[in-house]
């Protein structure tokens, strides 16, 4: 594919508009030149993981299995599997609220995952963050954060780390669009800039902020368009295209590596399910999710591998239900975990 | 001179083996040093570099360390703090200037919500050795947005560390035990103590966080103090000591953690308790140390109510003669421990 370059807000603006249309019309097309088969069944399978997890996830809040609350990623797979394909295994994320499948993405352990859901001692975090903290700093996930827009600056921080300590990494922050209205948003994407700091900042817009749509938050007509407030490249692009996530985030890396600073890339998607637990949809339309649903990313991309050949609609099968085997596997695990202990409450306060 | 040794410190001062030097060149002392032994160690703020700093602390870093290591930040605070944690998680050993202790308010998501929670959210396995520094205090004619004491706001919050030198030599020890504490410290100076001069030993030492120190020893009053509190509580005491009156002074020197057991040692000697703070009163740390006295059994040795001094109910006013009234004094110290010795109140 051919991303547009960075040279005029209205070369942006026209690509919002295509990258907007394309994910509500348009299929997958032939991205996927470059791919390796055994790569795109690796991706599909990410997807597929991330949405089998988040489904059982919602299944259990439902059935009040598991307290406090959580917020599905359900549609919006193809960012963080396309992204996270594009990365190299010792590159870091900041992720957010809406992060399990950031997590996944970045090759989490899913039974340590569910277990920390269900607030056991065997999870991520012991049990002591729960779905909105979930980090795992030695694979460099940097952690969930349940403040919108508080994983920006701590981004812009670990580009500085990295080139403090000339390693080449780059740093993925994923945020959302009701993040791009915060003031960290601001700080942390010029500081990035005036650096030249090595950090992709992706920009999830599934088009509400909670309840507030996008449209109403902002006045810009992309997100991706902020980017020339700090005088760095921004793309808007199809976000649940696979393929388009993966181009832009491979360049956006390569740009990064070879010390030329931080980009902003606005992935257009959509949560199909509500905001958190307690959300009733009652800003936005059945229609509205049901059009959404017809250009779903992990329909798109099984799709697109049938069509080419690459994976039989039986493999693909086989890969859904290793899926959801998968997250059975980790909820039994979890389960099966012990409860954390009273006595231990005040371990991890301080190092 | 004459020797002493600290038994708290163990820091053995005597003629020949300290430096006079003023409290803003300890800091610097520290960071220097530590930069030079860690290249982990690195400075961030706003106009910390070629300017030196809006208080002059970090004057010459920049022409040492270069510019990498002695960071120009824009004015943008939510963004050092959060840039500071980034790095502290990934290896690095930030330490974040904010230029008045006041725009500490601005960092207040990064380091409350983030830096000082991220270590216990993440179970235990993650580290953010980060020290934010700022200049807090009144007395400068700054007013009511750049004089403030916060300690409290800070000392309240689980994960995080809070210190307040109160002399060079402190400030030296303790910004050391600071920057290599593998948590998040808030390193706070007050900035009418920056010209002060003190002893300070030339060797390399430190001073391990959450150990109390007597400053003056006495055995009729306990005035419990720190930051710009300890010097003029020291001068009181001096002029106490002629009307007989012999005060003992114990300075915290950290709030997070605090040395609850040399403060009480000091009340089972005096019978007597003076808590003195700049910060306003309501809410003040005052209370905490108020109430973890009361709640001891050193309680049974006191011969009257512990008292606290402290800042009024009121904003830092601009005009000097309502800036010097709002915060204690050495005439209020004084005035409040005769009170307190001699009438039981």
């Amino acid at each position: 594919m051919t991303l547009p370059t960075p040279s005029s807000p209205q070369e942006q603006n026209a690509d919002a508009e295509s990258a907007a249309s394309l994910s509500r019309h348009a299929s997958l097309g032939d991205l996927g030149e470059d791919f390796h088969p055994d790569e795109l069944r690796q991706i599909l399978g990410t997807m597929l993981r991330i949405r089998a997890f988040e489904e059982k996830v919602d299944e259990l809040f439902m059935q009040g299995a598991v307290h406090g609350t959580t917020h599905l990623s359900i549609g919006e797979e193809a960012v963080p599997a396309g992204a996270l394909s594009a990365l190299r295994p010792d590159d870091y994320i900041t992720s957010t609220h809406r992060g399990h499948g950031h997590c996944i993405a970045k090759g989490a352990n899913l039974d340590l995952m569910m277990a920390e859901l269900l607030g056991r001692e065997t999870g991520y975090c012991r049990g002591r963050g729960g779905s909105m903290h979930i980090a795992d700093v030695d694979t460099g996930n940097l952690g969930a954060n349940g403040v919108v827009g508080g994983g920006i600056p701590i981004a812009t921080g670990v580009g500085l780390s990295i080139i403090l300590r000339h390693t080449e990494q780059v740093c993925l922050c994923f945020f959302g669009d009701g993040a791009s209205n915060e003031g960290t948003f601001h700080e942390a994407i010029n500081m990035a800039s005036i650096w030249n700091l090595p950090v992709i900042f992706l920009c999830e817009n599934n088009q509400y902020g909670m309840s507030m749509s996008v449209q109403r938050a902002t006045h810009v007509h992309s997100l991706a368009d902020r980017a020339g407030a700090y005088g760095i490249p921004g793309f808007s692009l199809d976000g649940n295209n696979v393929f388009a996530v993966r181009q832009a985030v491979r360049e956006a890396a390569e740009r990064a590596r070879a010390g030329h600073g931080p980009t902003l890339i606005e992935a257009i998607t959509y949560r199909y399910k509500g905001h958190s637990k307690s959300d009733q949809n009652r800003y936005r339309t059945r229609d509205e999710i049901a059009d959404w649903k017809q250009h779903d990313p992990i329909e798109q991309l099984s799709r697109y591998l049938e069509k080419r050949g690459l994976l039989t609609s039986e493999q693909i099968e086989q890969e859904r239900m290793q899926a959801y085997a998968d997250i059975e596997d980790a909820y039994a695990y979890a389960q099966a975990s012990p409860e954390p202990k009273v006595e231990a409450l005040l371990e991890g306060v301080y190092a | 001179m004459s020797t002493s040794t600290s038994q708290q410190t163990g820091i053995r001062t005597a003629a020949g083996d300290t430096v006079e030097m003023t409290y803003a060149e300890a800091v610097r002392a520290a960071l220097a040093e530590e930069m030079r032994r860690d290249p982990s160690v690195f400075l961030l703020g706003e106009d910390i570099g070629i300017y030196g700093g809006a208080f002059a602390v970090t004057r010459g870093l920049f022409e040492e360390f270069g510019e990498e290591r002695v960071r120009d930040t824009p004015i943008s605070e939510q963004a050092i703090a959060g840039a500071a944690i980034g790095a502290a998680l990934t290896g690095m050993r930030p330490v974040a200037e904010i230029q008045f202790s006041d725009f500490m308010a601005l960092t207040m998501d990064q380091l409350v919500n983030q830096a000082a929670k991220i270590r216990y959210m993440f179970g235990g396995k993650a580290m953010v050795p980060l020290v934010l520094r700022a200049p807090l205090g009144s007395g400068t004619g700054a007013a009511a947005q750049h004089s403030q004491s916060q300690e409290a706001w800070f000392a309240h919050v689980p994960g995080l560390k809070v210190v307040l030198p109160a002399t060079p030599a402190d400030a030296k020890g303790l910004l050391i035990s600071a920057i290599r504490d593998d948590n998040p410290v808030v390193f706070l100076e007050h900035k009418l103590l920056y010209r002060y001069k003190g002893a300070v030993p030339q060797r390399e030492y430190t001073i391990p966080l959450g150990k109390a120190e007597v400053k003056r020893e006495g055995t009729d009053l306990s005035i419990i103090a720190w930051s710009i509190m300890v010097p003029r509580a020291l001068a009181a005491a001096e002029r106490l000591a002629r009307e007989g009156i012999e005060v003992e002074i114990v300075d915290p020197r950290t709030l997070r953690p605090f040395d609850e057991e040399t403060i009480l040692a000091s009340v089972r000697k005096t019978g007597h308790v003076l808590i003195v703070h700049e910060a306003v009163q309501m809410g003040g740390f005052g209370g905490e140390v108020a109430a973890r006295i009361a709640a001891s059994e050193a309680f049974n040795y006191l011969d009257a109510p512990i008292r606290r001094l402290a800042g009024a109910d009121t904003p830092i006013p601009y005009s000097p003669i309502l800036e010097r009234a709002a915060v204690p004094q050495e005439d209020d110290i004084y005035a409040a421990a005769l009170r307190l010795v001699r009438e039981g109140i």
